[in-house]
């Protein structure tokens, strides 16, 4: 296969999977935001989404309060900034259209439909009060791409990087939002523990569809290592660290063994799968869930400048 | 003007033969189910993405072709006689091609003034001399063909570089085939649908003389930009081959490769859609980024084919046209099967004066121009745009000719009013390797504006699908 179609491929299942994971942090902001009273502490958790989505350079340089419609704006519409929703459909698109002879029929529809509809939102789709329904399309168009390829890709290199793209996407995107809790200030009269910080775990897993999950996997009530838990290690949930990991040293092993070669990227896919694969939510929290998010996300930013070297290009 | 043209379907009452079927489905069908059935074809076509871009003008960027839903329809014994034609001349053009780069016999002859030949742009100096496989330089040529009587076909254009628009060919059939599946199945239509594998077949019959194993041949796009790049990436994918792009490819020495996921891969036969200027930068345009450093050195060396060849231009030059019969008479000593249109050089002197003194009833078009731009409708004009264009064939009378407003034949159209005649023109494509093919059909594009006879996309033409059956 051409490195560029490769290339094509695997930042189409990014994009799209990026579409989708954006408007999941969106939906944890709007649901944490709803908890809130004070206008200072909506304000914060504004500042976490945008910060949880690694836009906060591209957000300040044009707003200076995080208010709700100037994040809603910019994290799906805002052409200025590279990861918005309707950004990251566009070149989707691109990707998709210059290698229409690289992708099934119907990921192309998939995709095409999807841009066809973004161009024809008005302004009032872009509310607050509407953008639930806007959120609610998105996650529908990525799926609907996301099941066109699992059912109908040959199983051969294309479908790998196409799966791999999606992986290290979502991967990036749990950790990210996991991290927005961080972000989050709980106020000085709430404490650790209090119905507000329960509320904000309880949207975490909601926005990643996983509460009904969680309770069938722990049958306990809600306790934040237990959401970490499910969310970093447990290999049943399909948008933990750990399932995305594996996705990927998978589809890296399945390329691998098709080209007869192994590289770098390889070997850090391992180290990042081990350590999550072994990995005890105990340790983690000592060692600061904060610190361990965003040394994974930094990894998961060198393993992907790897698997460009050693395919992509 | 429609009321002087030869109608394809025939006039009310009197339906010639191919179209008795066409004829009474027209009758039974509703206007209704019509509207219907052109907003699904174009519903179909958008969401295929089967669209092209238009640059000059603002609004969407990416448009459709519109497609109207009435075929066109030609008899076996049209075509055959069509097909023989088309093969003859399109012989002829390479044999052209061949002796200009070759011993110039023609030249020689004293059947060409020498100059229209060497200074023409479509000229290249770099491929005197070069060894071409099969001595084939244009592998896919379309022909441009007009009719304006049962009987009378004249060609209007050949375009030997890189002619486009036969995706529109098979997806036009395709559509239909959704729509009007009754119809087609009553008519018997000769299929198109083979076009990629007799492609695919040529494009590899012509290997270069160092290709040993199984050719891997690709399609050289300049890329999404392109305005035909839906039809390029929908070949690539119907042959079967890699669509690359210039930074895909790189040659090393004197071999030309693609960078794979495994690593370079071996390049044999290239289907280049990107025009000469940009092949090669170390050779033509240094400025090019759409082409392959070294590969014209690669093609010397008879490392790869590239088809259509480079400088196959200087065959289809609109002042080189008019001497297509006497190629066809000097190289293949036969009668032209089809004409030419009566065309007069405006660089002749008699030309000239003819020319400036019936501007009124010609067409004038620059030797250079494609795409319907740059020419002069005498009749259609007014008297300044006339005095202008006369202004500009005096300046440059070399780059000008001029022919005869040709009644061009209409074909029922459906349109706002209804079902209408509109003129048509059609395009077969011309298949050169080891042996000529061709697929029975071709692109017929439809005038839709009412009288008009600009059939070019880019200035408000339409398709039709083109039908060939048996009678």
């Amino acid at each position: 296969m051409l490195s560029r179609t490769a290339d094509n491929l695997f930042w189409l299942a990014r994009y799209m999977e990026r579409a989708e994971d954006v408007a999941r942090l969106l939906d944890v902001g709007l649901r944490m935001a709803s908890l809130s009273l004070e206008s200072v502490a909506d304000e914060s958790e504004w500042h976490s989404t945008i910060t949880a989505a690694g836009c906060e350079e591209s957000f300040y340089a044009k707003h200076r309060v995080p208010s709700a419609q100037a994040v809603i704006d910019h994290l799906t519409r805002d052409p200025d900034n590279p990861s918005s929703i309707l950004s990251c459909l566009r070149k989707a698109r691109r990707n998709a259209r210059t290698d229409r002879t690289g992708i099934t029929t119907d990921m192309w529809e998939a995709v095409n439909a999807a841009w066809i509809e973004a161009r024809a939102l008005r302004d009032e789709d872009f509310a607050l009060e509407n953008i639930r329904h806007f959120l609610d399309w998105v996650k529908d168009k990525a799926l609907r791409f996301s099941g066109a390829a699992g059912g109908t890709m040959l199983r051969n290199d294309a479908y790998w990087f196409v799966r791999l793209g999606m992986a290290l996407e979502r991967a990036d995107n749990t950790a990210r939002i996991l991290d927005v809790k961080y972000h989050v200030l709980l106020p000085g009269h709430e404490s650790i523990g209090g119905t507000r910080d329960y509320y904000q775990w309880t949207s975490i897993l909601r926005s990643v569809s996983a509460q009904r999950a969680y309770h069938w996997v722990y049958r306990d009530r809600l306790k934040p290592w237990l959401v970490a838990d499910l969310l970093i290690l447990r290999p049943e949930m399909p948008r933990s660290l750990a399932a995305c990991f594996s996705e990927v040293v998978r589809h890296l092993d399945k390329l691998a063994e098709a080209y007869g070669s192994r590289g770098e990227c390889h070997r850090i896919a391992g180290q990042i799968h081990a350590r999550l694969r072994y990995g005890k939510i105990e340790e983690i929290f000592q060692q600061g869930l904060h610190e361990v998010l965003t040394e994974i996300i930094d990894q998961n930013i060198v393993l992907g400048r790897e698997i460009t070297r050693q395919y992509l290009s | 003007m429609a009321r002087d043209s030869f109608d394809e379907m025939g006039p009310a009452g009197a339906c010639r033969a191919p179209y008795a079927q066409i004829d009474r489905w027209l009758l039974e069908t509703p206007t209704e189910t019509m509207e219907l059935k052109r907003r699904e074809a174009e519903f179909i076509f958008r969401r295929t993405g089967i669209t092209f871009a238009v640059y000059t003008e603002g609004g969407d960027p990416e448009r459709l072709i519109p497609f109207d839903v009435i075929p066109r329809v030609l008899d076996s014994h049209e075509w055959a006689f069509l097909s023989r034609g088309l093969e003859q001349r399109v012989k002829a053009l390479n044999a052209f091609i061949a002796d200009m780069y070759g011993e110039q016999a023609f030249l020689k002859a004293g059947k060409i003034p020498r100059e229209l030949v060497l200074t023409n742009p479509g000229f290249l100096k770099e491929m005197v001399g070069v060894e071409v496989p099969r001595r084939v330089y244009t592998h896919v040529a379309g022909i441009d063909i007009v009719r304006v009587a049962p009987d009378e076909f004249y060609v209007l254009e050949d375009n030997c570089r890189t002619p486009s628009g036969v995706s529109y060919m098979l997806e036009n059939r395709e559509v239909m085939t959704r729509l009007f599946p009754d119809l087609l199945t009553r008519h018997r239509v000769k299929p198109v649908s083979h076009y990629p594998d007799e492609l695919l077949e040529t494009l590899r019959s012509v290997a270069p003389r160092n290709c040993k194993a199984d050719p891997t041949v690709v399609l050289l796009t300049p890329g999404h930009f392109n305005s035909a790049y839906y039809e390029h990436s929908f070949l690539a994918d119907e042959m079967g081959i890699e669509l690359v792009e210039g930074v895909d490819l790189v040659v090393q020495d004197l071999v030309v490769y693609m960078r794979t996921t495994r690593g370079l891969q071996r390049v044999d036969v290239i289907y280049r859609r990107i025009d000469d200027g940009f092949l090669d930068p170390a050779v033509f345009r240094p400025d090019s980024m759409l082409g392959v450093r070294g590969i014209m050195a690669a093609y010397r060396a008879g490392n790869v084919s590239l088809c259509n060849a480079p400088g196959a231009g200087v065959s289809d030059d609109k002042a080189i046209y008019t001497y297509v019969p006497e190629m066809v008479r000097f190289y293949l000593g036969e009668e032209p099967i089809l004409r030419n249109v009566p065309t007069w050089r405006c660089g002749e002197a008699e030309g000239l004066a003819y020319v400036l003194d019936h501007l009124a009833e010609l067409v004038v078009k620059d030797v250079a121009g494609s795409g319907g731009y740059g020419m002069l409708v005498g009749p259609h004009a007014t008297a300044a745009e006339r005095a202008a264009f006369a202004e500009k064939i005096r300046a440059t009378p070399h780059g000008y000719i001029a022919q005869p407003t040709l009644a061009l034949s209409t074909c029922p159209t459906f349109v706002a009013s209804g079902v209408a005649p509109r003129h048509v023109d059609l395009r077969p494509y011309v298949l050169v390797g080891r042996e000529i093919r061709l697929v029975p059909g071709g692109l017929t594009r439809v005038a839709l504006r009412e009288g008009s006879l600009v059939v070019n996309s880019s200035q408000g033409g339409g398709t039709k699908d083109t039908w060939v059956v048996d009678a």
